[in-house]
């Protein structure tokens, strides 16, 4: 008999070309996602060493991180970032990586555009020059974010040097509250076990509250594993993920169809199989969740207050002093009814169109308030497409919202949608990092909902009401 | 160089608006930009840390965005060796592969070296990679863990590419087998 493995065991032997004593591994990649800002000085690597890409069938790029999302998005105005889109445009042509750019129906965040094209499959590994490259593990597929260097060697050679992580199941059951989502499970699940409680594995989201969720939500969960340190986070594939692959663009059809099914099936941990550590979460007892402070994990539930300094072990409090500093709140005090100027509805965590029917329920009829800015940010050109057709579009703007074009935008100050210095923004992104969405700006994580209910009363407040049967 | 924090991220170590250059020079001046802007007694802006090249901080150092430009930026400012009570694990790959040495020692012996420095700006702190020890003036030595091929490649100056293009015709014939697994290929869409 052999030993029952876990899911991730199977990808990981499914890929490992060679292991020699002493090395890491030789570990193969599937697919790689392209995008400018990672990708310049990988190319520059095969120049250096004139070197072909060792298949382009398996590359995709398109522009998401640094491109304005104003209606007029041609015009880049930063002449590096200028710069920076026009060198993934020639790099592109000269090495024959098929791209996605503005306007051909399929540009959008590279985690968004993989999954709808359908290219995100099981039993996969991919790679991007992106730490959320871990959403696509939503699939059943072995993603992780690489430096440049490692985006190079995989266009060079298809491999790269791993050591083999450990392993982690994490099992959350119940069934989730009105009002709360996915954003919350996984925004609660790094509160209890901190920014650094999954660094050095890959982790297994399983049980009962994931098996019902849809590929959105498992994306979102799968997307911040990087946020509380995993490699990379994948759920098992299931009905749900065969139903949402079928029929997109790259899908296997026909007899391929079948087969791939087949093999995706095996894609199961077997009984029996065990992992480095074990963790679990209660689902049914969460509320929304918002973070008050300087990393993801600093998330209390929507109903409590920011900590004290002197409750945490004598070597966080300097650390935990200053981010309370940063977001200007006090200690103890309550995070609801906190006053926000900006509200952001986007990101690789939260901007497909699920996200974006849930907002638009919500505001029907409604107006944000008068002091709040708020930015919807579809999250690919075929999900601003889907809004427009339902209608959705036009909810966003008679609100007071501003509806624009897909890319990261606000999610990471590196565009022009950076949120003004001391300004306090509600985000439905995955980092509230010192600075992350714009120079002295203040992030607040929550769910879409959490977002709208908040951009809607101009200060934090819960979505509960708005899901009450 | 003392840097008595937890969790500093990627996005602290070079803020986003820096990434949009295509080289890999002229980082040094985004390292950790915002921090540095806002208070005036950070380590950086102290004179008395400017030939510093070792920094020394706290736990999960790098975590966050897989921006290899944080390492780059850290080389640039002029670091050699950082020192930390744990890692984020892409920032670890990122330091490996530019020859960044990262050093992993327990927290006591960390809040030693930054007493010791608080005392001594001037501090000298050897670094034997080689041997893997940290020296310190008194004479006194911490051992420290190093990846075995990491170190290989620093001290012969060797490369993952290098690596794995010896293995090159092993890798190709692998890959090739590969194909008959797959479903896809993004050349052109299956309808």
């Amino acid at each position: 008999m052999p030993l029952p493995r876990t899911i991730i065991d199977k990808i990981w032997d499914a890929h490992t070309v060679s292991q020699q004593d002493g090395h890491p591994a030789i570990f193969a990649i599937d697919l790689q996602l392209v995008h400018e800002v990672t990708s310049a000085q990988a190319f520059d690597l095969l120049r250096e060493r004139n070197l072909p890409i060792w298949n382009p069938g398996h590359f995709l790029a398109t522009v998401d991180h640094s491109i304005p999302t104003r209606s007029d998005r041609h015009i880049i105005l930063d002449t590096q970032a200028k710069n920076q889109v026009e060198k993934i445009r020639d790099n592109v042509k000269e090495y024959g990586v098929p791209f996605h750019d503005f306007d051909s129906g399929k540009q959008g965040i590279v985690h968004v555009i993989g999954p709808e094209l359908g290219l995100t499959q099981p039993g996969m590994t991919m790679v991007c020059g992106d730490s959320h490259t871990s959403t696509h593990g939503a699939f059943g597929t072995l993603a992780f974010g690489v430096g440049t260097t490692e985006v190079g060697l995989v266009m060079a050679t298809g491999c790269l040097l791993q050591d083999k992580p450990k392993t982690m199941r994490v099992t959350i059951n119940g069934e989730l509250q009105p009002g709360v989502f996915a954003k919350d499970v996984i925004l609660a699940l790094i509160a209890q076990e901190g920014v650094r409680g999954g660094t050095g594995c890959i982790v297994e989201y399983a049980g009962s509250a994931v098996e019902a969720m849809s590929m959105e939500e498992r994306m979102t969960i799968c997307n911040m594993s990087i946020e509380w340190g995993a490699r990379a986070g994948l759920v098992a594939p299931d009905q749900t993920t065969f139903d949402f692959i079928k029929g997109r663009p790259y899908a296997p059809k026909d007899e391929d169809w079948d087969r791939a099914v087949a093999q995706w099936s095996e894609l199961q941990s077997d009984e029996g199989a065990e992992y480095d550590r074990e963790v679990y979460l209660d689902a049914s007892t969460l509320e929304p969740m918002v973070t008050w402070g300087t990393t993801p994990g600093q998330g209390i539930g929507i109903s409590e207050e920011t900590p004290y300094v002197v409750d945490f072990p004598a070597e966080e409090q300097l650390t935990v002093k200053k981010a309370i500093e940063y977001v200007q709140l006090e200690e103890g005090e309550k995070i609801e009814g906190t006053k926000i100027d900006w509200a952001f509805l986007g990101s690789c965590t939260n901007a497909r169109l699920s996200d974006l029917r849930i907002a638009a329920k919500m505001l029907e009829g409604k107006k944000i308030a008068d002091h709040v800015t708020m930015y919807v940010v579809p999250g690919s050109e075929q999900v601003k497409a889907e809004a427009e057709a339902e209608g959705i579009d036009q909810i966003f703007c008679s609100s007071g919202a501003d509806w624009r074009n897909p890319g990261c935008s606000s999610c990471l100050g590196m565009n022009d949608d950076k949120i003004p210095e001391g300004q306090r923004c509600i985000s439905s992104s995955n980092r509230n990092f010192i600075g992350r969405q714009g120079p002295g700006s203040i992030t607040h994580l929550a769910s879409p909902a959490t977002v709208v209910a908040s951009a809607i009363e101009g200060c934090i407040s819960s979505p509960v009401s708005y899901f009450a049967s | 160089m003392p840097l008595p924090i937890n969790d500093l991220d990627t996005d602290q170590i070079i803020p986003a608006r820096y990434l949009t250059r295509i080289g890999k020079d002229g980082y040094g001046e985004g390292c950790f930009r915002q921090l540095r802007d806002q208070d005036p007694d950070f380590p950086l802006n102290q004179e008395k840390y400017a030939d510093a090249q070792i920094l020394i901080s706290g736990g999960n150092f790098g975590c966050g965005s897989s921006r290899e430009h944080a390492v780059w930026a850290l080389k640039d400012y002029g670091f050699k060796v950082i020192i930390a009570s744990s890692f984020a694990d892409i920032f670890y790959s990122n330091s490996g592969k530019n020859g960044l040495v990262l050093i992993q020692l327990p927290e006591e012996v960390i809040q030693l070296l930054w007493e010791k420095i608080e005392v001594d700006p001037t501090y000298a702190i050897n670094v034997d990679l080689d041997r893997q020890k940290i020296c310190l003036a008194d004479d006194s030595e911490y051992d420290f863990d190093f990846d075995p091929f990491r170190k290989e490649c620093i001290l012969k100056g060797y490369d993952d590419l290098d690596y794995l293009l010896s293995n090159k015709e092993q890798i190709e014939k692998w890959l090739s087998a590969r194909e008959e697994d797959l479903f896809y290929s993004t050349l052109e869409p299956n309808r």
